[in-house]
C-alpha cells in the first residue's frame, strides 16, 4: 500500500471515529444557542449574519393559532443550494426552536410542528453557502403552549 | 425502541416525500405538575436521518418543537425499494431508530 493511500484511509478511520453517531452527538448540540432568550443573541451565536430578506423563502403557517402548543409550520426554500434552514420564534421563552442540515439529496422543504407562547413573528432563515437569507411571518396565538 | 417512530417514504415523482411521527413529551422544563413541581426538561435534541446509510439530514432541536413531534423531510432522487431511517437522541441519552423502505404513493 502505497504511503498517500494509507495516509488517506487512516485519516478516514479517524473521521469515521469522531463522527459516530452515538457518542459524539451529544456534544453537537449548540447549548447555547438553544439557551440563548433573545433572537439576536441565538442567530449571533449561529454566526448567522447579513441575512438578505428573501421571497424565495416560502412559510406557510396558520395567521392565528387557537392553542400555542401545536403550530404546524411549512418551509420550502427556492435558493440554489440551501443547506441549512433555521426556525426561530421571537417572543418565545428561548428562541431558537430548530436548525436543520441538509445534504444535497434533500429537496429544501421541511414541515414540523412548534410551540408559540404568544403572537409573535416566526422567523425563517436559510443558509446558501456562504449567505444568510430570511423571512419572517406573524401568527397570532390566543393560548400560550410552552407551560 | 422503535415503536416510538411511524414513518412513511412514498415515491412521489421524482421526490420522496418523508413522513415522520415521533412519541415524545418534548418537556420544557418550565411547566409545573400538580403538586406545583417543575417537571424535568425532556426533549429530542438530535435527529439524524439517512438514505441508504447515508446521512441526509441532521436536525438539532429545542424545546420548541411540539409533543410527539412530527416532521416531513423530501428527498431527491430516491428510488422505490431505498431504506430510510431516522434516528433521535434526546436530552436523557434515550435514543429511537426506525427504517422504512420507499413505497409508490
Amino acid at each position: 500500500m502505497q504511503r498517500r493511500n494509507f495516509l488517506t484511509l487512516m485519516l478516514g478511520a479517524v473521521a469515521t471515529l469522531f463522527l459516530q453517531p452515538f457518542n459524539a452527538l451529544a456534544a453537537l448540540w449548540n447549548k447555547s444557542a438553544f439557551d440563548a432568550v433573545k433572537i439576536e443573541d441565538s442567530t449571533k451565536i449561529l454566526a448567522i449574519h447579513d441575512e438578505i430578506n428573501s421571497n424565495n423563502i416560502q412559510i406557510i403557517a396558520p395567521d392565528l393559532a387557537e392553542n400555542g402548543a401545536v403550530v404546524q409550520v411549512e418551509v420550502k426554500s427556492n435558493i440554489a443550494n440551501t443547506e441549512a434552514i433555521f426556525i426561530l420564534v421571537e417572543k418565545n421563552p428561548t428562541s431558537l426552536i430548530a436548525h436543520f442540515v441538509l445534504s444535497s439529496e434533500m429537496d429544501p422543504y421541511i414541515v414540523t410542528r412548534i410551540k408559540m407562547a404568544e403572537t409573535s413573528d416566526i422567523k425563517i432563515v436559510v443558509k446558501a453557502g456562504t449567505q444568510y437569507f430570511s423571512r419572517s411571518k406573524n401568527i397570532v396565538v390566543l393560548e400560550n403552549g410552552c407551560g | 425502541m422503535s415503536d416510538n417512530i411511524k414513518m412513511r417514504a412514498q415515491l412521489k415523482g421524482n421526490i420522496v416525500e418523508v413522513k415522520v411521527l415521533m412519541s415524545h413529551p418534548m418537556e420544557t422544563g418550565r411547566k409545573k405538575d400538580d403538586f406545583g413541581q417543575l417537571i424535568p426538561a425532556h426533549f429530542i435534541q438530535l435527529l439524524t436521518a439517512t438514505l441508504n446509510g447515508k446521512t441526509v439530514l441532521e436536525a438539532q432541536w429545542g424545546t420548541g418543537i411540539a409533543k410527539n413531534p412530527y416532521l416531513t423531510f423530501r428527498l431527491i432522487g430516491a428510488k422505490l425499494g431505498d431504506v430510510v431511517a431516522v434516528t433521535w437522541v434526546d436530552n436523557k441519552s434515550e435514543s429511537a431508530t426506525q427504517y422504512i423502505s420507499v413505497t409508490s404513493a
